[in-house]
């Protein structure tokens, strides 16, 4: 039983930790929407406009990332853990 | 149809300390290292005043390159700093593609990314010395004495941040990869149930489209990541040497 609980709790835990991706999409979207209006306004700054926004897009991704490293710990690293702890 | 996501295998273990695992991304990232060295060396064999071979013209176009990237990133001031950063970049991209190859990417085992950014770490610590010690030291007090333990944070928080970035977005190629296959596998089992036992059993939505998927999971991610990587190390180590 508390088997049982261990492992439900792992996956409820590792989907409720990916949901943090709704974070750095919103903001990599927002950055996107200012990049097009920046290369509208500025058309021949465009090279560098696109390089600013893809080094801006992987800073905001870390957050996701972070995410996603705690829900595959979660998966596959915290049950084989817990269970050991419980005997 | 299973599901088989691992880490890197385990080939030998020396005997000292507990046991010193040599892995696959070890032996990889050694290749790699190996490939770069070799190229290297090719291209700037019998280097003349006047080039005179296509060699030495590709060798230095590449050098222009990239002493134009980090002068344009850094600053004129850390151009001597070109061969680190391109030792980097190189490293990384290449390790990262490797996974086009189906050789088990490097970059995709925390260790290798994390020994990278720690190297980093350490030149913008060095950077950061060249003010003295005192200066260091001080720094951490700002802006008043109680920030001292979240300014240590900050500091340890690079190194960690910038492999994590590298490590996940590579495995999350590798995961997403895997579990498309099995996907694929396992729905064109479905789709063809109703033929024969030989016809179904051979998974024919596994050709060809994990290869679209690849091109922007190995491809486009792989080399995006080693630039943002390279270009990271870049600004922090800049910024780290120009706040006196």
């Amino acid at each position: 039983m508390a088997k049982a609980i261990v492992l439900a709790a792992c996956a409820l835990g590792a989907g409720i930790a990916v949901l943090t991706g709704v974070g750095p999409a919103i903001g990599q979207g927002y950055a996107a929407g200012k990049a097009v209006e920046a290369v509208g306004r500025q058309p021949e700054a465009q090279g560098k406009i696109r390089s600013t926004l893809i080094v801006g897009g992987a800073l905001a991704e870390t957050t996701g990332i972070y995410a996603f490293i705690t829900a595959l710990m979660l998966i596959f690293v915290a049950p084989n853990m817990f269970v050991e702890l419980l005997g | 149809m299973e599901i088989n996501i691992t880490g890197p295998q385990i080939f030998y273990e020396i005997p000292v300390l507990g046991g010193i695992k040599i892995t696959e991304s070890h032996v990889n990232s050694a290749f790699i290292i190996l490939l770069v060295y070799i190229v290297c060396k090719i291209l700037t064999s019998s280097l003349k005043l006047v080039p005179t071979t296509k060699r030495q013209i590709i060798a230095e176009f590449l050098v222009e390159k990239c002493r134009g990237m980090v002068s344009e990133t850094m600053g004129d001031r850390c151009i001597s700093y070109t061969p680190f950063v391109m030792a980097i970049l190189s490293l990384v991209g290449l390790s990262n593609l490797l996974g086009l190859l189906g050789m088990y990417p490097p970059t995709a085992d925390v260790s290798i990314p994390l020994g990278w950014s720690i190297t980093v770490f350490l030149i913008i610590t060095r950077e950061k010395l060249r003010g003295g010690l005192g200066g260091y030291l001080k720094g951490f007090l700002e802006p008043i004495f109680v920030f001292a333990p979240l300014n240590v944070i900050s500091e340890v928080a690079l190194p960690v941040s910038m492999a994590f970035r590298l490590f996940g977005n590579i495995l999350s190629g590798v995961v997403i990869s895997e579990l498309l296959l099995w996907a694929l596998g396992n729905f064109s089992i479905l789709a063809f149930s109703w033929l024969t036992e030989a016809i179904s059993s051979f998974p024919i939505f596994q050709v060809g489209i994990p290869a679209i998927f690849s091109l922007y999971f190995d491809i486009f991610s792989g080399c995006l990541q080693a630039y943002v990587f390279a270009t990271l190390a870049m600004l922090n180590i800049s910024m780290a040497g120009s706040d006196e």
